[in-house]
């Protein structure tokens, strides 16, 4: 062992995310948000096919670690919670590296009543008071323009070997079947996201309708389109907003969905939460939510380059 | 075929990629808010030196490259080949073609423990040690007491290579040299 115990991130780091904590629920308060705990263990486990949940064998059966809390904070809004937020750790397998932790924390809140718009507006705020070194106001822009803007491509219209040339145009080698979704996240991993400005919050919107998750669809100039945004701080990701879905059935069949993708991916199966379907069933009020990254927003403060200068035992250290 | 799945991906792993062994430099874990991860990684080639970036989907597997790291006493060159011993005591000697040397022939004269590459059991690359102490045969005459103008000259040493030497140095001295960018350390008193 060669750390000899000591801490991955200086104690200006911990005193910054104190801060952070602080400012995020005075924030919260003043606009009367109520803070909420959620269990992190439960029966059932996120079935999103790109995000593994780490499982926990106990005496009365398989417990899964949440990777956000979105289930039962969305069985609160049903039950009538009105505006609700949560601070909390949560847990997402083999996501490691200088922008990943697998072990992190994260803001999630809702807003009763709110338009996706709306919520953009006052994240846009709140990134805005939690990072004082960002000083131009923030850019919005579809999924789409930043596909036309920096590739020509439209990433609702475009064909697989159109997007694999691109790749190749722009040299990026890959290995590993991708299917069209994959090729436009390659895409925008590797060159859109570069493009962003480093000094300023970016928020794309209007997702393909089959990254919807559990954000509503809704149809943009005849294209179905998820919404559902993601903020950024320069190139980095700190969030993921939705105007929630409050449709029950269709709820019930997006988690269909991913389980059948699970298995076409031989993936383990997770088991759906019951317990939120019959929530969405009693009547999700229409409202937007989002998860934000709170490690990550930490790093854009600090102007560091890895997670773990601000997080005090880094997941190798832990 | 042993293999790497792109979770294990850390720096100095090495690959085979379209038949060539690879080393990672260094890998970076990718993801989309939704959707498919990747790690995008800069890598190696361990034959050319060259390093190119790659990106693999995340959970893909990779060919594992037979390659080791070994340290070996270098002992001779005939000429064609430097040959080195292994000094774990087994006395197994290997011999290096001149591709497998490159940078390092300027500054082995005999006996020094080097890092040796071997893919499939044949030497690939050999690392010399970081510091190395050599003889110098011709320079010209010291400049006495000039210890503070920090002007340098070139001088040719025992293995024939010329670095650049502080004015003060005399013929016959011997100099610490750092291997990693050719660069003169220090005098070593004799």
């Amino acid at each position: 062992m060669t750390d000899n115990g000591r801490p991955s991130a200086a104690l200006n780091a911990l005193q910054a995310r104190a801060q952070l904590n602080r400012q995020i629920r005075d924030f919260m308060q003043q606009r009367g948000i109520l803070e909420v705990e959620t269990p992190a263990l439960s029966q059932s486990g996120n079935t999103d096919p790109y995000i593994d949940s780490f499982s926990v064998h106990t005496r009365s059966g398989t417990r899964y670690l949440h990777t956000s809390p979105e289930y039962p904070m969305k069985r609160l809004l049903a039950a009538g919670s009105g505006d609700i937020y949560q601070l909390c750790k949560v847990w997402r397998e083999e996501e490691n590296g200088a922008q990943h932790n697998s072990e992190f924390s994260m803001l999630e809140y809702y807003r009763v009543g709110f338009s996706e718009r709306r919520l953009m507006q006052e994240v846009a705020e709140l990134l805005t008071l939690l990072l004082p070194n960002i000083t131009i106001p923030p850019s919005y822009r579809s999924y789409q323009a930043c596909f036309l803007e920096t590739l020509a491509l439209d990433p609702h219209n475009v064909s697989i070997a159109a997007l694999q040339r691109c790749a190749a145009a722009h040299q990026i080698e890959v290995s590993g079947e991708l299917d069209r979704q994959g090729w436009l996240d390659l895409l925008f991993t590797h060159v859109i996201e570069a493009t962003f400005d480093p000094h300023r919050l970016s928020f794309i919107y209007h997702y393909p309708a089959e990254q919807a998750a559990l954000a509503q669809v809704i149809s943009q100039e005849g294209v179905a389109v998820a919404q559902r945004f993601e903020v950024y701080c320069g190139a980095l990701e700190l969030g993921n907003g939705y105007q929630e879905l409050t449709d029950a059935a269709r709820s019930a069949e997006r988690l269909q969905q991913d389980a059948a993708q699970r298995l076409n991916q031989g993936l383990a199966p997770i088991p759906a939460d019951l317990r939120f379907l019959a929530a969405m069933q009693a009547g999700l009020p229409r409202s937007a939510g989002i998860a934000l990254g709170l490690d990550r927003l930490l790093l854009c403060q600090s102007g560091q380059s890895t997670l773990k200068r601000v997080i005090s035992f880094a997941w190798e250290l832990a | 075929m042993a293999t790497y799945n792109t979770n294990e991906f850390r720096s100095g792993l090495k690959l085979m990629i379209d038949g060539d062994p690879y080393t990672i430099v260094d890998n970076e874990f990718v993801k989309p808010g939704k959707g498919q991860a990747f790690n995008r990684a800069r890598v190696r080639n361990l034959k050319t030196g060259r390093t190119v970036e790659k990106t693999w989907k995340s959970g893909e597997s990779v060919e594992a490259a037979d390659v080791m790291d070994r340290d070996m006493e270098y002992l001779y060159s005939d000429g064609e080949f430097w040959h080195f011993m292994l000094t774990d005591g087994s006395f197994e000697q290997f011999a290096a073609p001149e591709t497998a040397m490159t940078e390092a022939v300027k500054w082995l004269k005999g006996n020094e423990v080097c890092l040796v590459t071997l893919w499939n059991d044949a030497p690939l690359t050999v690392t010399p040690p970081n510091f190395v102490e050599l003889q110098i045969t011709e320079t010209d005459p010291g400049v006495k007491g000039d210890t503070a103008s920090g002007g340098t000259k070139p001088a040719t040493l025992e293995t024939g290579t010329v670095i650049k030497v502080p004015l003060y140095m005399d013929e016959n001295e011997i100099v610490k040299i750092d291997t990693r960018n050719g660069e003169y350390v220090s005098r070593v008193k004799s």
